[in-house]
């Protein structure tokens, strides 16, 4: 009687059982670091006085916070990363050219399946669950000690399931299911829980959805946001890797099994009909602080980002062109579109989306997590206000402590970016 | 191990962006990052806290961001240990991992901004000098303390393979 996440877990572990609370010693199948987190797991690996790490092949590193690199101590900080890349033989290290933001990247390239325990120095790296990985944020010294061994320490999780029933509005989609979810259980409604995300809603949501769903399940504080493999996961990681895996997880889980037993116990379930749902918006300064979009019409906007490990794939891309196809973006505001990889950014060109931004007055970047953190391209100044599709509204998060940050989904980023003001995107 | 320091009182989800910037994270230098702890939400932070200080947070204290760079700049500052009503689970693991002493209490809520306070880590208990009560706290279970009896988890896992 196990979910889907106790599952995944007891695969990789020497244990016979596990439950929830239980502190586990697991093996991992790939982990993570970026140029802010790896730096520093590097410097801890080499300090202890480690000298290999334990497989080439599964090991990542992705310089995509503040890359290209912002400044002369950014270059340095991407350059341990080069350096550690080459000295260890890791095979995939992603220079700029072939980076991307590493939650668009990772699965675009194939690197993370059902079944599998991701651990990556990035609090987003729940984004895989999506998949129907294990897959949770660390810290830089559990880098550090998965470079050692490829091991983690982890406390089993509880889990809560979240059932979505009835039928998506227009223009209501991952994001807006993901936010009203944070705005029903608080920042830290599933504090150390594995989020579970099923019902009929979540079956008919395209993989894109479902990745902007889990990567914000650390919004809510949970470890990990999952959702069982169907036919639309299958198709994906088909299509992503070139053939569907026999096996999941390392004690040959077979892949018919990565689902959550019906007696499997959950500390709590909520069911929620969905059919009303409208677009929503998260105000400052917590994501939790959401309000439907078409009562925010008074909020005056400097700048709209569209782009993030949240919100930066090619369906976020093209909901947002579509809109903004013809149109002009207002004046005096700042429209910044950065497409999550460079598999995305190519599409777009190919597809003519790019022309559209540029078109309508907006500019289109090269792949990077860049103003979602405050780094660089798009910082805020003193009373500033943006409306973002990213993940996070925190006081300064973008810039200056005195500016204020709204995230929604691509389609009411778009339709702001028009009128300048926060707009539902039936309005324009 | 016995930690005696003045209070620093803060609310809840005291996330990891208030605690470190990102522009800062351009660093891995604890004392470095030590010098802008806390700074968007206390600017003076840095500037006020003596050695030795205690932070006391409410609920969900480090949500956000992954960067250890949150637990270090707490203690790059002088920071002797924090306490909340609860922590979000990668500043936990953090903490443990460098071994940053925290404690988790229900009984925040009694504590003020500017009281002395004793807490004897091995045994889990708060003591507020100023005040004269005893709080409770949860000890940790049993493999926490050995990685924290260890000092941290490199050392832990260098003890193991480097015998």
């Amino acid at each position: 009687m196990y979910t889907i996440a106790e599952k995944i877990l007891l695969a990789h572990s020497a244990n016979k059982n596990i439950k929830p609370g239980e502190f586990i010693e697991a093996n991992i199948d790939l982990a993570l670091g970026n140029d802010i987190t790896a730096p520093l797991a590097i410097e801890e690996f080499k300090k202890a006085g480690f000298t290999k790490i334990f497989d080439k092949n599964k090991i990542v590193l992705v310089p995509d916070h503040f890359a290209p690199a912002k400044d002369l101590r950014s270059a340095n900080q991407c350059k341990i990363l080069a350096s550690f890349a080459a000295e260890q033989k890791i095979k995939n290290y992603f220079e700029i050219g072939c980076m991307g933001i590493e939650h668009a990247l990772l699965p675009e390239m194939g690197l993370v399946k059902p079944g599998d325990l991701v651990i990556g120095a990035d609090s987003h790296t729940c984004t895989y669950g999506a998949l129907g990985c294990y897959s949770t944020g660390i810290g830089s010294t559990d880098l550090a000690r998965g470079f050692v061994d490829g091991k983690i320490w982890l406390k089993v999780p509880a889990s809560i399931k979240f059932v979505y029933k009835g039928k998506l509005p227009k223009w209501v989609e991952g994001k807006d299911l993901i936010l009203f979810t944070i705005g029903q259980i608080g920042v830290d409604g599933a504090l150390y829980k594995a989020m579970e995300f099923s019902g009929p809603v979540i079956r008919k949501l395209p993989m894109d959805g479902r990745f902007t769903m889990s990567n914000m399940a650390i919004e809510a504080g949970a470890r990990v946001g999952i959702i069982e493999p169907d036919e639309i996961t299958w198709e994906y990681v088909t299509q992503v890797t070139g053939k569907k895996p026999k096996k999941c997880g390392m004690k040959s889980l077979s892949c018919e099994n990565l689902k959550s037993d019906l007696n499997a116990n959950y500390e709590k379930i909520y069911e929620w009909d969905v059919s009303g749902l409208e677009p929503v918006v998260s105000c400052p300064h917590l994501p939790s602080n959401v309000k439907p979009a078409s009562k925010l019409s008074t909020v005056k906007l400097d700048q709209v980002v569209i782009g993030s490990c949240t919100n930066g794939r090619i369906t976020d891309i093209r909901v947002a062109a579509k809109i903004l196809k013809g149109k002009k973006v207002k004046t005096g505001l700042r429209l910044i579109v950065i497409p999550a990889t460079q598999k995305i950014y190519l599409q777009s060109v190919k597809e003519g989306l790019a022309e559209i931004f540029v078109k309508a007055g907006g500019i289109f970047s090269t792949p990077t997590c860049g103003p979602c953190l405050g780094g660089h391209m798009g910082i805020l100044t003193v009373g500033e206000t943006c409306l973002a599709t990213t993940n996070r509204n925190f006081i300064g998060r973008m810039g200056s402590p005195e500016s204020f940050v709204y995230l929604s989904n691509p389609a009411v980023a778009a339709a702001s970016a028009i009128t300048g003001k926060i707009t539902h995107p039936g309005e324009v | 191990m016995i930690i005696k320091g003045k209070v620093h009182k803060f609310g809840d989800d005291v996330n990891t962006d208030d605690i470190i910037a990102a522009k800062y994270l351009v660093s891995t230098d604890a004392q470095e990052l030590g010098k802008h702890c806390l700074e968007s939400i206390k600017p003076d932070f840095a500037g006020k806290v003596k050695p030795g200080d205690i932070i006391v947070g409410g609920k969900n204290f480090g949500c956000g961001s992954s960067r250890e760079h949150a637990p270090l700049a707490i203690k790059g500052c002088g920071v002797s240990a924090v306490i909340a009503r609860s922590f979000a689970a990668i500043f936990f693991r953090n903490a443990i991992n460098i071994g940053l002493p925290f404690l988790e209490s229900e009984e925040i809520d009694k504590i003020s901004d500017g009281d002395e306070l004793e807490i004897d880590l091995n045994a889990g208990s708060i003591k507020n000098i100023t005040r004269n009560t005893v709080y409770k706290t949860q000890a940790f279970p049993g493999f926490l303390q050995e990685l924290v009896q260890a000092g941290g988890l490199m050392k832990y896992i260098k003890h193991r393979y480097c015998r």
